[in-house]
């Protein structure tokens, strides 16, 4: 009762009282409300033109609230039929929980590969339930006009990015690194969760931190966060209090050379650049070393389980897991790749270079966000402190990581063991 | 018939609004609350587990380590309040009530007016002008050669709290100043002037006629200020996010009940752990509000004009 009034209160809002009754309105919930005129414009009208009958309107919420706005619409029944699903244990717990239906039957999983589905499946893989859209490669952004004037050139090793480093801090015009720890998880996700991997080895440390043969106190673990510990010395002035859009702005202005972030930039900055923009992987420890990226499955749609119209919503997530989807959303929102098997043709230089790296480095996800985030401690919001207080210097990398192990080990059995 | 006092009806009619009201937007929740402080989740429901909730809350090594931290950055933001905020609230109310002052109008509207400014905006505002990248802060202590002062102080560990609790009092000195400012209008004229008569005046008089007068109001205001800045949490939520940073310096019991409550990031809410701690805040702000009233309230010496 109560779930019919809020779609027929929801749809006669959207639709202004006409067409209903004919067609089948879909709803997408989600967090990307940057992505709205990309939706509304491109991927929505190619999807009507080809389905007639069915209509889909995205319907996002603010980044920060989606989880506890997305809970509270599907406990009373009002979400929309086509929900946008956060990697790992927050979309594992609305399937557990009876909230996300079973996909593992649609024709388009065949278009992706285990890795690509690993983030929403079950612990054993046995149920897919939600379709992947598209990941986010790490990496470092530079300023290729300011590195021209100063001739430098994209670092490969760790020595190298630090001697550019000093470079640019000794030229003084611009700010060496654009960073900040006001919202701390820039200081985690941009930079532990950025060159980490060239120490843990990607998914071997990931997997061996998993199953509890690695600590988070052993040397590859440690090891990121004593990198870390150095870059304060290439920050801006008053980085503590320095908030993420302000790295961005001090970026795009052109007032800072390197950027530590993701691809998921891409899109945002390239019509606000005055100057060309390049990016580079993150430094290996020794020149000839494995490169590990960063390659972190990050979105994917699924189905309300309680939605009215299960056929139709299954239709759009056929099309949605399609090659044409793929290429459609990867070429209108460069820097989010898409997790299709099938190779697709991109466009953004820029976006190309951070995929090509795809080819000579060993792609891994971020290392917190599988099961070792479950509990209390949670690992990931600790590292955001963690990598937080590292980069102020108001914490030893050994202190950190040690932290961290002992809040890890004291709720995840496999790192009690030892 | 027998001649009984007759059923006042009318007294329970005019009371059931409010009692009504009341009861189902303060009552119930406040104890649904409490109930749901006694229940855990368990695999597809929820158990009871009476006080296990609170145990884990100050038992826990964690658990308390971050409920004492965030009882004793509220401690200090109170702190804060009481010793700048108030004081000022009062030194404003006495200068505005002074006859001499020309345009107390504007000065009293000018004050008062961030109170009823919303938290996002003087968060945001503030942030803006301390930033170090674009604020003024920087800028105008430079102009004054002091740019040495600056300090990314939102920032930094050892000032974040206290940079906070000062924006909250810019915000809320207008409270004070103006019931402040009512109270010492109430005073009547003739005991002023008795006060004159035997040669009382200027900051004495304030100190021995109009304070004692005021003490009742300075009581109510500081009751109100305990039960305001145990209740705090917007402010830091909009100036530093839910973890309350640098390094949780500034986390307050509102912030640490937010977090716990509704989860953050990839922390899924947990609503039992999360009442516990809402009830701790209760009774924290009910034993402070009980001291006030059968301490000092009833030691308060009223006056009668």
């Amino acid at each position: 009762m109560k779930k019919t009034l809020g779609t027929a209160l929801l749809a006669g809002t959207m639709l202004g009282g006409t067409a209903w009754g004919q067609d089948v309105t879909l709803t997408i919930e989600s967090w990307r409300n940057d992505d709205i005129t990309i939706w509304q414009d491109t991927l929505i009208p190619a999807f009507e033109a080809a389905n007639p009958g069915i209509k889909v309107v995205f319907s996002p919420s603010a980044p920060a609230d989606y989880n506890a706005v997305l809970n509270s619409k599907l406990d009373a029944g009002s979400a929309g039929d086509l929900i946008t699903c956060r990697p790992f244990d927050a979309s594992l717990e609305l399937y557990n929980k009876g909230q996300l239906a079973d996909l593992t039957s649609l024709a388009s999983m065949a278009n992706f590969s285990d890795v690509a589905k690993s983030a929403w499946q079950t612990d054993d893989g046995a149920a897919t339930f939600c379709v992947p859209m598209a990941s986010v490669i790490h990496g470092f952004l530079y300023n290729a006009d300011a590195f021209e004037e100063l001739g430098l050139t994209p670092p490969a090793t760790e020595e190298e990015f630090f001697a550019v480093l000093d470079k640019i801090k000794e030229d003084g015009t611009y700010v060496p690194m654009a960073m900040g720890t006001q919202d701390q998880w820039e200081a985690a996700t941009m930079g532990y969760q950025n060159i980490g991997p060239n120490y843990w080895k990607g998914e071997e440390g990931r997997k061996a931190l998993i199953d509890g043969t690695q600590k988070l106190t052993d040397e590859p673990w440690v090891a990121p966060f004593v990198q870390l510990a150095k870059w304060k010395d290439y920050l801006g002035d008053g980085f503590e209090a320095q908030t993420y859009p302000d790295s961005q702005n001090l970026f795009t202005l052109g007032r800072a050379a390197i950027y530590p972030t993701g691809s998921w930039e891409i899109g945002v900055f390239n019509p606000q650049v005055s100057f060309t923009m390049g990016a580079f992987p993150p430094p290996v420890p020794n020149a000839g070393d494995t490169c590990y990226i960063s390659d972190h499955t990050d979105i994917a749609l699924g189905m309300n389980a309680k939605t009215a119209h299960p056929e139709e919503t299954k239709t759009f997530l056929e099309w949605v897991g399609s090659p044409e989807f793929a290429t459609l959303y990867a070429n209108a929102l460069p820097g989010f790749f898409s997790l299709n098997s099938t190779a697709v043709e991109m466009e953004d230089p820029l976006a190309k270079e951070f995929v090509s790296w795809r080819e000579k480095c060993e792609p891994t996800i971020r290392s917190t966000y599988q099961i070792l985030s479950r509990g209390t401690p949670n690992l990931e919001n600790e590292t955001w402190n963690a990598s937080a207080n590292v980069i102020r210097g108001s914490e030893t990398p050994e202190d950190a990581a040690k932290r961290l192990q002992e809040g890890l080990a004291s709720w995840y059995e496999p790192q009690q063991a030892q | 018939m027998a001649k009984g006092r007759p059923i006042r009806w009318h007294i329970a009619v005019f009371l059931a609004p409010a009692v009504l009201v009341y009861s189902a937007i303060m009552i119930l929740p406040l104890f649904s609350t409490l109930n749901l402080s006694l229940f855990t989740r368990t695999e597809g429901g929820t158990a009871f587990v009476g006080l296990d909730n609170f145990r884990t809350l100050f038992g826990d090594p964690r658990w308390s380590a971050a409920f004492w931290n965030a009882l004793g950055n509220n401690l200090w933001f109170f702190a804060v309040h009481m010793l700048v905020q108030n004081p000022i609230g009062i030194l404003l109310a006495a200068l505005l009530s002074s006859p001499r002052l020309r345009f107390s109008a504007f000065y009293r509207t000018a004050i008062f007016i961030p109170t009823i400014l919303s938290f996002v905006v003087v968060g945001f505002i503030w942030k803006l002008i301390l930033s170090p990248l674009w604020g003024i802060a920087p800028n105008m202590l430079d102009m004054v050669g002091l740019k040495s002062l600056f300090a990314p102080w939102l920032g930094k560990e050892e000032y974040a709290l206290t940079t906070l609790a000062l924006i909250s009092v810019w915000q809320f000195v207008g409270i004070p100043m103006m019931l402040i400012y009512a109270a010492l209008l109430s005073i009547p004229d003739d005991i002023i002037e008795a006060a004159e008569m035997d040669g009382i005046t200027g900051w004495s008089q304030f100190w021995r006629i109009k304070l004692p007068l005021i003490l009742p109001a300075i009581g109510i205001i500081s009751i109100l200020t305990f039960v305001g800045n145990f209740n705090a949490f917007d402010l830091i939520y909009v100036s530093q996010g839910a973890l309350a940073g640098p390094n949780f310096a500034t986390d307050i019991l509102g912030t640490f009940l937010y977090r716990t409550f509704f989860g953050f990031q990839l922390q899924l809410g947990d609503p039992h752990m999360g009442a516990a701690i809402a009830t701790a805040m209760f009774a924290i702000i009910l034993v402070g509000v009980c001291i006030y009233l059968f301490l000092i309230q009833t030691r308060l010496r009223r006056y009668q004009f």
